[in-house]
């Protein structure tokens, strides 16, 4: 009601209305000046460095898609494989965890335990980089609490390997699939579950038929918002292993920090921009999902 | 009632578990050392240690500083959008969630690379200095202007749902009559109405800038996260005391935050 209201009001009030035009786009501007400066001129760089080859003998450079090939071959592919198959297996893994410890949060009757449990969610969603990767170390390392009191290293264990990362990586997965996932479960409506019940439904045959279904878009959703997160990770991994499991992020890094031949520079942001590419996929694939899961939630 | 069945409890447990012991093994490798058993020696060599003061200002000044730049960009800009210029959301949203596009290990190749232009292209330009000055170690402006970049889908959905629940334009329309000015409808009709969602944008930044590793890091500055990764080489125990505190402390922002802001979707959808 107050919507119509003023809305009248504005239109009767001409003069009010023009001498306040001009502030809308005025404001704006700012912030899409900063952008183009701040975030344009690096992701111009990416997109011209990627497609620049320098001739070392001349000292010319020209436009080719000789590094974005080369991006794609040896070691390079190798890093990028290795990155799209770990991000994938820890983001299945989060999904197929998170789903029961969602539902497990919804269906509870105990609702400071329900907060607690997306509070915490929230908090551990948001923890990566560093402090992640120290936790673990000092946990599962090779002097690690857990390492030392179970003498995992003889039953061999190594923190520093493809399901270590894993492991580590779903930390942050699992709470990040909770929080996505939770406002569908929500949108479960129990009447659903008492139809298929009194139609003669199986709790299995009520969860493939009905409840499944109904989720698929989130959980695709929330899947391939965690590949994102996972591909995107660096921090993590730098600070626990190094550069000893080829990932694509660590070699941008190890390249951008010259370790790398000379001549082969714009190699790194000709894999940033594969990162980019895919980064963009996911969510182009993630965000219309999104839109879709919304209308169960009304 | 079979609401309270096991398998609830087994995914309860299993999940706090696994949740809980990298937590505490954390805590027992920092005061349980081999050889001299129980010490606090880790916790209280922190403060001593080399650069853990500076490092921790710079991070905090950066913080602060990508707060107001990101603040004093967005907010006009989202209060603008409700009232006059409808027409330019859909842009605004675009360039807010671009930068979730972009990995940020891909936007610091980028950024080095403009970097590098520098003395490469504009050595005789005034330009230079610029880019001398923004990358100024005591002050590093560069990372301000990446941090800002980062910030902005966090800061855009928390001011978008802030705005979603005031009427901005009434507001804005009843203190003018009153016969506010502009600047002043704005600081003292809309801002306090906007404070929880103001609050959750600075929160959010301010934990993205301090916990902040790659960006800084591969830019060859120094600010909390990565000196924690620097004087972990030498010293084990030390670096997982920093880690354990650093956590404390953003935790309890990040609760605060949950709860000055009620338990708001936006902290989720990083």
């Amino acid at each position: 009601m107050t919507d119509t209201l003023t809305r009248v009001d504005t239109a009767t009030a001409a003069p009010v209305k023009r001498r306040r035009r001009p502030l809308g786009p005025l404001a704006v501007v700012p912030l899409l000046a900063f952008t183009a400066l701040a975030f344009g001129l690096p992701a111009w760089a990416i997109l011209d460095g990627a497609f620049t080859v320098k001739n070392q003998a001349t000292g010319t450079s020209s436009y080719s898609t000789a590094n974005l090939t080369l991006s794609l071959q040896g070691a390079y592919l190798t890093a990028l494989i290795g990155s799209v198959k770990l991000s994938a297996v820890s983001a299945a893994l989060a999904a197929l965890l998170g789903l029961p410890l969602a539902q497990a949060v919804v269906t509870s009757r105990f609702r400071a335990l329900r907060e607690a449990v997306l509070t915490a969610s929230g908090v551990l969603a948001n923890f990566g980089g560093v402090p992640l990767a120290f936790a673990f170390v000092a946990t599962l390392g090779n002097a690690g609490v857990l390492t030392r009191h179970l003498g995992l290293t003889d039953k061999g264990w190594d923190l520093y390997s493809f399901w270590g990362l894993v492991i580590v990586y779903l930390y942050f997965l699992i709470p990040l699939m909770v929080l996505t996932i939770t406002p569908a479960l929500e949108g479960l409506r129990t009447q659903w579950r008492e139809a298929a019940q009194n139609n003669g439904a199986t709790p299995v045959q009520y969860w493939r038929h009905v409840a499944l279904p109904v989720l698929a878009p989130s959980l695709l959703g929330g899947l391939v918002l965690l590949f994102g997160s996972a591909f995107a990770a660096y921090a993590t991994a730098a600070a626990m292993v190094g550069s000893s499991i080829p990932l694509v992020t660590l070699q941008i890094a190890d390249a951008i920090s010259g370790n790398v031949l000379v001549g082969q520079e714009n190699v790194a942001l000709a894999l940033s921009l594969d990162m980019v590419l895919v980064a963009g996929l996911v969510m182009a694939v993630y965000l219309p999902l999104q839109r879709r899961s919304a209308r169960w939630l009304a | 009632m079979a609401r309270l069945n096991p398998w609830r409890w087994g995914v309860f447990g299993l999940a706090g578990l696994y949740f809980l012991v990298p937590l505490a093994a954390s805590v027992v490798f920092t005061v349980d050392v081999p050889g001299q058993g129980l010490t606090f020696d880790a916790y209280s060599r922190i403060f001593s240690t080399n650069g853990f003061g500076a490092s921790l200002l710079l991070s905090l000044e950066l913080a602060l500083a990508t707060i107001a730049v990101v603040l004093l960009l967005m907010v006009p800009a989202m209060v603008a959008l409700r009232l006059g210029a409808p027409r330019l959301r859909p842009v605004v949203e675009v360039v807010c969630s671009l930068p979730l596009v972009v990995p940020p290990i891909a936007f610091v190749a980028g950024i080095g690379t403009v970097l590098k232009w520098g003395p490469e292209h504009l050595s005789r330009t005034p330009l230079f200095q610029t880019f001398v000055a923004i990358q100024n170690p005591d002050f590093p402006v560069i990372l301000v202007l990446a941090y800002v970049v980062m910030a902005l889908p966090f800061v855009y959905r928390a001011l978008d749902a802030g705005l979603r629940a005031v009427d901005v334009r009434t507001l804005v329309e009843a203190a003018r009559s009153c016969g506010a000015g502009w600047p002043q409808a704005l600081v003292q009709a809309v801002l306090p109405n906007l404070r929880g969602a103001l609050l959750n944008a600075s929160f959010l930044t301010l934990a993205l800038v301090l916990g902040e590793f790659t960006v800084a890091q591969l830019l060859g500055f120094q600010p909390f996260a990565v000196w924690i990764v620097n004087v972990s080489g030498s010293q084990a125990q030390l670096s997982v005391a920093v880690s354990v505190l650093s956590l404390l402390v953003t935790w309890a922002l990040l609760l605060a935050l949950a709860g000055v802001g009620g338990r708001s979707r936006t902290t989720s959808r990083g």
